[in-house]
């Protein structure tokens, strides 16, 4: 935060500053994670003096693979990993192809923006409530059509397999390709080349695939590897929806770093680190899965096959992408019924009375992690509002091109698992008497919102008539002045979406919350995660729909702003 | 594991008791309104297990209490699990931090209370200074002296009593199985069920510790710590009896609730008729903020069961000490320790002896309403101790072997 603030102003003075803005920034944000991967590297080799790890050694290593239920922890985390990412993308691919010339299609965008900012924690408590033997579904269903007088005894959350589990995380992933593909599809000109194919005779949905898929997927490349690598590495989600005997690698570590017994952190950052190794192999291993569709795919588009009008692909993928939207609705809406219920038994589909009683008792204890949700989503959004600018000032000033390089590194937090690094982190803040203050949350927050806030601002910016600062400039404005006074109003709408992006992730985050915190700073997702586990679901449902109102409420606002500032400025009046 | 545990806390501990042992805390010496003078402005750090909505809404209302009275305000730091507070004060002692600590004071008993009094990471002994540790009541109650057989030697201030009972649904269940060996023929005859906590939780390897008293060809042993050699004699009957439990338990011993409030949830739903607590009013409590259906009632076994006292502790490095004494002692007073008894508050049983309070004091207590589902103080009978924390850190160890695919 200090940091970033000087650089404003220092840069103010002279702009020699701005110039340093990216690596300052990189430094920033890609430090903590280097050092936190150092510091959890060698505990996972047997170094970490502090607490008696004073020689180099396999042990930790051999502890992790004898460790009750290791093989079926690590094969669970792979399926399910693999599963989410593979079931996402083909629906996300399959919804393009057979519905982008549909009317559905123009307006997902705007029902997915703000599902998406809807924390992954609050829909997976939603998404429990529904699936659960006692839960929604169930009850709407019994007895009348079930026959059931009492909840079935099927696992059909936290299963073994991690079936609810996956479903849990496509309710976000959906969402999050689907708008990614979309802002893809604006750059790849995809109705000419739609045109072009539809001209030599190809149907809407093979024609789509052969024509504008292949040009699409560079494009969405990174982001499919992100939520790979978040689906073999979640941890709240997992702990609301997962299996416990045993977990998926990434909560068997978390709980190790957890336990009284710190000879544990030995087997943690092993296995940690090892869940560092499986997501790189797992996107090196869907790299060669690329080349390997690239080339069956080849000979598919050479074969020269039309296809068909595609009826029955466009109302299955209309159907699936309706029931993602229709379940992470009905989440969020039985997390509110839930808040405002009496006594509500099985099977009844409705409580026997409707009552403010949870929210009175919990509006105290409520007030707290709201506020510190606030406090953390607002400053590390705007400490990543101001690198993100001043970065693309730069680029745009001195005329720095980043490379696919940069694109990378970029990406380096969302690609590598949270708890690969967060312990190391931790040790980090610990040592410099830092953790557990909210400027450390800040900070570790910082990481993930900046990629997204810089992502969502780039192409807007980037995109900017140079007009405009060109006219400044002829004006007499100096680069400053332009900067302040022509290029952010005319970025408002911009940079209010990138900041309601910024905060949505920051109110959604666990670990980075749990390890930097040191439990003493809870926001709205770690209250809701803690109470998950059993708590009454009345008090659950209203932590997490409070937890899940927050970021809406925000992006809200930054839609709603800019017609009521511009009101009285045609020019930027939003078309 | 075990012994490296005790290993390496164990180097951790000896320079520093080494170093500890001649200065004593001031604090602990100087008179009461001087500690309170200390802790005004002072906010403490509880860590406390929050999973259970009617203890936080308990420490919610000692927070407004205190802060009132004595100027102190309590943070609770909700935690999933106590291990994590333990953790936490270890692994800053590590770091060196010997002061300006993150826990304040932390609910603690068993295995983790073991943990740290062992590596000398508790602040004390204090309790003796409180005023109100006068009440309690240390010879009907030695558990509030003797935590699962360690000594706590005035390192931790009891808050309150738990016993083990079991909640079944009367309008399901008439003859609710009364020994261990009834209840799985019970459970044979009544598939899916029953079901216990995940045993990595308290309550789940207190589901196990109750069946091993019985069960146990010689329960004195677990009154000492577990070794190789006694371990697998004794429990040997309590695996046996847990793999023939095991596949007619809810989710055939598959899936297990991840605590006692998500394990009451399942009760609520009807998916299983028959559950343990260690809360002997929690029935009637869930019954009066409709978590349970009224036709829920308790009974203990005819053996008797386990009860334990539930403990305050503070950290050797806790950064508010003053805050945190003024706290624990606030818990020991006849008011806080009658609205928690209040079965419409938590339900949990006082650990002060009513007979030695001011008359006006324990008027508190004669006021309060027995809940329907609640036993008489004869009908728990006196409960039996918890074996040595050993023989939970064995229990979880070798259940997490024997369950995991």
């Amino acid at each position: 935060m200090g940091t970033a603030g000087h650089a404003l102003s220092g840069a103010a003075r002279s702009g020699a500053l701005l110039r340093a803005a990216p690596a300052l920034t990189s430094v920033l944000f890609l430090g903590p994670i280097g050092a936190g991967l150092a510091g959890t590297a060698l505990p996972a080799f047997g170094w970490l003096p502090a607490i008696g790890g004073e020689a180099l050694s396999l042990a930790p290593w051999r502890a992790l693979l004898d460790a009750p239920g290791f093989a079926a922890s690590l094969r669970v985390t792979l399926t399910t990993g693999f599963a989410a990412t593979l079931l996402s993308l083909g629906l996300v691919v399959l919804f393009c192809a057979a519905c982008h010339d549909r009317a559905l299609f123009r307006r997902a965008q705007a029902v997915l923006a703000p599902m998406l900012a809807t924390p992954h924690a609050a829909l997976a408590i939603g998404f429990a409530f529904l699936a659960a033997p006692s839960g929604m579904l169930a009850r709407l269903l019994s007895p009348w059509a079930t026959g059931w007088t009492r909840p079935p005894d099927l696992a059909t959350v936290n299963d073994a397999a991690g079936i609810s589990l996956v479903a849990g995380l496509l309710l976000k992933e959906v969402p999050y390709l689907l708008l990614v593909t979309l802002a893809a599809l604006n750059q790849v000109r995809a109705p000419a080349l739609m045109r072009a194919a539809r001209t030599l005779g190809y149907g809407p949905v093979t024609g789509w695939l052969k024509a504008v898929f292949p040009v699409v997927y560079p494009q969405i490349r990174l982001p499919v590897y992100a939520v790979l690598a978040f689906s073999l590495s979640v941890v709240d989600v997992a702990i609301v929806l997962g299996p416990g005997t045993p977990p998926p690698l990434a909560v068997l570590a978390v709980r190790w770093f957890l336990d009284r017994d710190l000879a544990l952190w030995f087997p943690a950052s092993a296995a940690a680190l090892l869940l560092a190794a499986i997501v790189a192999a797992s996107i090196a291993a869907w790299h060669v899965g690329e080349r390997l569709a690239a080339r069956l795919g080849r000979r598919w588009i050479a074969s020269g096959r039309r296809g068909g009008g595609g009826g029955a692909a466009a109302s299955l993928a209309a159907g699936a992408i309706s029931l993602v939207v229709a379940l992470s609705l009905a989440s969020l809406a039985v997390l509110a019924l839930w808040s405002f219920a009496g006594p509500w038994r099985f099977p009844d589909a409705m409580p026997r009375a409707f009552t403010t009683t949870t929210w009175d008792a919990h509006a105290g204890a409520l007030a707290a992690p709201f506020r510190a949700t606030v406090a953390i989503g607002a400053l590390s959004t705007l400490a990543a509002l101001a690198l993100a600018l001043l970065c693309l000032e730069a680029e745009a000033r001195f005329g720095l091109t980043p490379g696919a390089r940069a694109l990378w590194l970029l990406y380096t937090p969302l690609l590598l698992p949270q708890v690969a690094f967060l312990f190391g982190l931790q040790v980090m803040l610990v040592r410099g008497g830092l953790d557990g203050t909210l400027a450390a949350v800040i900070w570790a927050h910082l990481m993930f919102v900046l990629p997204y806030v810089f992502l969502t601002l780039a192409d807007p910016w980037r995109a900017m008539d140079p007009r405009l600062a060109r006219n400044a400039a002829a004006l007499g404005a100096g680069p400053w002045r332009t900067f302040l006074a022509v290029k952010l109003p005319v970025m408002l709408r911009p940079i209010l979406v990138a900041a309601a992006v910024g905060f949505a992730v920051s109110a959604g985050q666990y670990l980075p919350t749990l390890f930097a915190g040191a439990g003493r700073v809870a926001t709205l997702t770690t209250e809701a995660v803690t109470l998950s586990g059993g708590s009454d679901r009345r008090v659950v449902g209203a932590y997490a729909l409070v937890q899940a109102l927050l970021p809406l409420a925000v992006y809200a606002a930054a839609i709603a702003a800019p017609p009521i500032i511009w009101r009285n400025r045609r020019g930027l009046a939003v078309a | 594991m075990l012994d490296r545990r005790f290993l390496l806390l164990a180097t951790l501990a000896a320079p520093a008791a080494a170093r500890a042992q001649p200065e004593r805390h001031p604090l602990l010496s100087a008179p009461w309104p001087e500690v309170v003078a200390a802790a005004r402005g002072q906010t403490v750090f509880w860590n406390a297990w929050g999973g259970d909505d009617r203890t936080n809404g308990f420490i919610a209302w000692a927070n407004d209490r205190v802060s009132e009275r004595f100027g102190v305000r309590i943070r609770h730091v909700r935690l999933r699990d106590t291990a994590e507070a333990v953790a936490r004060v270890v692994a800053e002692k590590a770091a060196g931090r010997i002061d300006g600590g993150s826990v304040d004071l932390v609910w603690i008993n068993g295995p983790n209370f073991l943990a740290m009094k062992d590596a000398g990471l508790l602040f004390g002994p204090f309790v003796g200074r409180l005023p109100n540790a006068r009440y309690i009541d240390t010879e009907g109650k030695p558990a509030t002296v003797t935590d699962f057989t360690v000594p706590v030697e005035g390192l931790a201030a009891p808050w309150r009593m738990a016993q083990i009972v079991y909640v079944y649904d009367s309008a399901t269940v008439k003859d609710p199985p009364r020994s261990i060996p009834a209840m799985l023929a019970w459970a044979r005859a009544n598939p899916g069920r029953l079901t216990h906590p995940t045993v990595r939780n308290f309550l789940g390897a207190t589901f196990l510790k109750q069946a091993l008293y019985e069960l146990a060809p010689d329960p004195e042993v677990l009154a000492t710590a577990a070794t190789d050699t006694t371990f697998r004699p004794a429990t040997a009957p309590l695996w046996d009896w847990y793999e023939a439990i095991r596949p007619h338990l809810w989710r055939r011993g598959q899936q297990f609730p991840e605590n006692g409030p998500a394990q009451r949830a399942l009760m609520n739903d009807g998916e299983i008729d028959l559950m343990i607590s260690f809360n002997p009013s929690e029935a009637s409590t869930a019954i009066a903020n409709g978590q349970l259906p009224p036709s829920v009632r308790t009974y203990v076994l005819e053996r008797g069961t386990i009860g334990n006292a539930s403990f305050v502790a503070i950290p050797f490095n806790a950064a508010h000490k003053a805050g945190a004494m003024v706290v624990a002692d606030f818990l020991l007073s006849p008011e806080a320790q009658a609205h928690g008894q209040d079965p419409r508050v938590m339900g949990t049983f006082t650990v002060l002896a009513l007979h030695r309070l001011p008359p006006e004091e324990r008027a508190r207590f004669e006021r309060l309403p027995r809940g329907v589902a609640t036993l008489t103080d004869a009908e728990l009978g006196r409960p039996l101790p918890e074996p040595h924390p050993s023989w939970m850190t064995r229990i979880v160890a070798e259940w997490e072997r024997r369950v995991t695919p």
